[in-house]
């Protein structure tokens, strides 16, 4: 044992005197779940994708859409309802075979497979085709204006390597067994994976044949990604200076990491919103205690709510100033965001007891509020906050906090009144928004939209949305949606969440607002 | 005899069949696996497809069945979040748990039994009263607690050891061991003693009692009257007759360090089977879930299995196939 004790002290003193300048060590609340690219459409599993494989286009750390594996692209001159790619020439595979149109082809189809998490967001293409070696083109059923916002997210695979490790497919859950591509990877991006034991440990090193030599900084040439759950620890982490780089500080310790001379703090406004959703359409609520009136069908009472609403208490109690008032459930970066539809309601007791009292709920009702409690920053304390505002108008909110697996089917099935949500655009577009949220529920459209709300007329305005092509006209569609949106007042905006990076002295990096951190970009001091 | 092996193995069977099913009875309360599964994207129709490609849809008493039939051919099936193979990501994660549970358990052994003969001997004096207030602490304050101060003194105050993670780990055949390596060893450190504090006050408190017990007997007092030294009187005669109940104790406790690592490996980050438990949870990952569970439940009724077992080969009254346990 002392022997042990020993050894340790002696190795401690050895590690304190080393450090590499090129290698970063990252770490976040969760791992990546699969490194099948096709497998998972979410945040973390696409963050460290992106750094082994690449998409056509990709949004770069200010969220613009920039060129990666396609060089430029438009709509056909000959057929509207084609886009047209030109890919980049000499690229290769982490393996070393050549990139073309073929493997461009492949990965669509296979992105478009029906166990593809990422078949959605290419729900409106009707076929991919090469169009000789360096070129690509997707055809549309009508014709899509918006399409190459869809495709930031199509990671590109090799055809060969696939086939040849018998891994065509994505995880299917029947076979009952893992495939290859879940576990290995053949990108042509800026790293190339050397070790990865899922939930411990991913190392990344730099790719050496990399196109983007000599565009990019990559300063960071290698990159140790572990995942650290709990919070405290992570933040520990971070101040005992074994990981570099952190994707989520808690609110609570931003001042201990800020406060740290070898520590900084950068923060952006994410690409998410905070909002309740209430059932505004149905004659009675289930979990109210009025009888035969709901009474969030009355306008009155939801602009009472809205403006019962205290938001900024919110941000400087709950949020600890780290999040953004919002007036509207569209981020600012979002086409058809304006800083009018964003004005945020003022905060007026007096005059949402009037309107309460006008809309005969003088004396209040009761109703259960839905709360997360494992999905937003400090969800649950959001909603304890809000349950104090309503009381003042005096609606009575029992508040039912649970787990997001809980959560998110009883929204989707119509089984609450009242729910609190949080929202990201992907494809930086209000349709996007509008498709989940404001369209009446059918199969295609309106998943989410747990209002009930149902406007023929706005329906109409939002499907013609997918194949406007004259953008002024699209564009002025979306401002009259959002204008009916505002004036029904179909949701309660309460903020838009901020990021908090955390990260040594060295490191330069923006904050992008998708909350992914791409180490091409990133600059050491 | 046989009739009483033989009806206490059947007690132990029925016992996991009962735990597997409550287990099961309550995964449709943790949540949707689904809402995980799919992107924010998903479509109704998705939705339906992936519940009845993964059996959701089936009465849980048939979910269980299936469980069983493929759990006694040795396939825990597909786990929802990581999409391999159950039985590859216990493999892989049970060295580190019972690593970690192995130092701690002979951490808690070693200064348990080191500490409890001390302060039974000296039954008075400060380092006595530091060791018995230090282990009042041990026992008061939450594992997690411990947990983060530890991380707080020695990995971000001192910088001596890591505040996460195994540290190195050296593959010896399908085993990866941390005992190898420096940093393994480091990392060992702070995690083995939040596990193992409570277990050693424990221990410690058991020996001191047991041990007071002893110096209290007559053959004490006859061996302090045929002029036997201190040393010989305590660590020859007094020790041997303290340690057996102790030993006893300990060994039922090791599955409960297995057991309950979940939140030391939680705080550490420790890639154990207790972090990949927690993680599975939020993920409403049945399969992973059922297989743990049942991992534990085989774990404990094998133990208590393996007591009952050695009484009846201690205790003669027990044989003759009437008395029964109450």
């Amino acid at each position: 044992m002392k022997k042990i004790f020993f050894s340790t002290l002696c190795a401690i003193m050895a590690f304190a005197g080393t450090s590499h300048a090129e290698t970063i060590n990252w770490a976040r609340a969760g791992d990546s779940l699969t490194l099948d690219p096709h497998a998972q459409n979410e945040g973390p599993t696409h963050t460290l994708a992106h750094q082994i494989y690449e998409t056509l286009i990709m949004r770069d750390m200010t969220g613009a859409q920039v060129p990666n594996l396609a060089t430029d692209w438009a709509p056909s001159p000959d057929n509207p309802n084609v886009w047209t790619f030109r890919l980049r020439e000499g690229v290769t595979f982490h393996d070393g075979s050549e990139f073309d149109s073929e493997d461009v082809v492949f990965s669509f189809e296979r992105a478009m497979t029906p166990d593809s998490d990422m078949k959605e967001l290419l729900s409106s293409v009707k076929e991919v085709r090469a169009n000789g070696k360096y070129g690509f083109e997707i055809e549309t059923n009508g014709p899509n204006p918006v399409l190459p916002s869809n495709l930031n997210d199509i990671f590109i695979m090799d055809k060969g390597w696939t086939e040849e490790n018998n891994t065509v497919e994505v995880q299917d859950f029947e076979s009952g067994e893992e495939t290859y591509a879940s576990r290995n990877a053949n990108g042509t991006g800026a790293y190339i994976l050397t070790e990865r034991v899922p939930d411990a440990k991913t190392v990344l090193e730099a790719n050496p044949n990399y196109w983007g030599i000599g565009t990019f900084p990559l300063h960071v040439t290698k990159v140790n990604y572990t995942p650290i759950k709990n919070a405290a620890t992570r933040v520990a982490a971070l101040l005992s200076g074994e990981v570099d780089f952190i994707q989520d500080v808690p609110v609570q310790d931003l001042g201990r990491v800020d406060d740290d001379p070898n520590l900084k703090v950068l923060n952006a406004p994410q690409n998410r919103v905070i909002f309740f959703g209430m059932n505004m359409a149905d004659d009675d609520l289930v979990s109210d205690d009025v009888e035969g009136a709901n009474p969030l069908a009355d306008r009155r009472v939801r602009e009472a709510m809205n403006i019962a609403v205290n938001r900024d208490a919110i941000r400087q109690i709950v949020m600890r100033g780290q999040s953004i008032p919002a007036g509207i459930i569209n981020p600012p970066f979002v086409n058809g965001y304006t800083d009018a539809l964003d004005r945020i309601p003022a905060y007026d007791i007096d005059k949402a007891k009037s309107l309460m009292a006008e809309a005969g709920y003088g004396d209040g009702f009761t109703i259960t509020l839905h709360c997360p409690n494992d999905r937003y920053i400090n969800d649950e304390a959001i909603c304890q906050a809000a349950v104090g505002m309503f009381a003042q108008i005096g609606i009575t909110v029992n508040l039912d906090a649970r787990p997001k697996a809980q959560h998110f089917p009883s929204i989707r099935n119509w089984e609450t009144d009242f729910f609190l949500l949080g929202w990201g655009v992907p494809t930086y577009d209000s349709e996007y928004i509008f498709n989940f949220l404001v369209h009446t529920k059918t199969d295609k459209r309106g998943s989410w939209n747990g209002t009930r709300y149902s406007n023929p007329e706005l329906d109409a305005k939002i499907v013609s949305l997918g194949s406007e092509t004259n953008l002024a006209t699209r564009n002025a569609t979306i401002a009259e949606i959002w204008e009916e949106v505002q004036d029904e007042i179909l949701y309660l905006p309460i903020h838009f969440q901020v990021l908090n990076w955390g990260m040594a002295n060295r490191v330069e990096t923006l904050v992008a607002p998708n909350d992914r951190a791409i180490f091409k970009y990133m600059e050491l001091k | 005899m046989l009739s009483y092996v033989f009806r206490r193995a059947m007690q132990s069977v029925l016992v996991l069949l009962t735990v597997g099913l409550v287990a099961f009875s309550m995964f449709r309360f943790v949540g949707d696996p689904v809402e995980n599964l799919l992107g924010q994207e998903r479509t109704d129709a998705d939705i339906e497809r992936l519940r009845e490609q993964l059996g959701l849809e089936d009465p849980f008493p048939i979910q269980y069945w299936e469980f069983l039939t493929r759990a006694v051919q040795g396939d825990l099936g597909i786990s929802f979040r990581q999409g391999r193979p159950v039985v590859d990501i216990f493999i892989e994660r049970l060295p580190a748990t019972l690593e970690l549970a192995f130092v701690s358990a002979a951490f808690a052994f070693l200064f348990g039994v080191l500490f409890g003969i001390y302060t039974s001997i000296r039954r008075k004096g400060f380092l006595t009263n530091v060791i018995l207030t230090g282990s009042l602490i041990g026992v008061s304050l939450p594992t997690f607690l411990i947990g983060i101060l530890l991380i707080y003194v020695f990995a971000v105050e001192l910088g001596w050891l890591p505040s996460f993670g195994r540290g190195d780990v050296v593959q010896v055949g399908r085993w990866s061991t941390g005992f190898l390596t420096e940093s393994g060893l480091k990392a060992l450190v702070l995690p083995s003693l939040t596990l193992g504090l409570y277990q050693m006050t424990l221990i410690m408190r058991l020996v001191r009692s047991e041990m007071s017990e002893v110096l209290r007997q007559d053959y004490i007092r006859f061996a302090r009257a045929r002029g036997l030294s201190d040393r010989t009187i305590y660590f020859r005669h007094a020790v041997k007759n303290t340690l057996i109940p102790v030993i006893t104790i300990a060994g039922l406790q090791l599955g409960s360090i297995i057991a309950f690592a979940i939140i030391t490996e939680t705080v550490f980050q420790w890639p154990g089977v207790g972090l990949l438990f927690i993680d599975s949870v939020q993920f409403v990952d049945i399969p992973v879930m059922a297989a743990y569970l049942m991992m534990i439940s085989v774990m404990f009724v094998a133990i208590n299995f393996i007591v009952d077992m050695l009484y009846l080969a201690i205790d003669p009254r027990l044989r003759d196939g009437k008395t029964s346990f109450s």
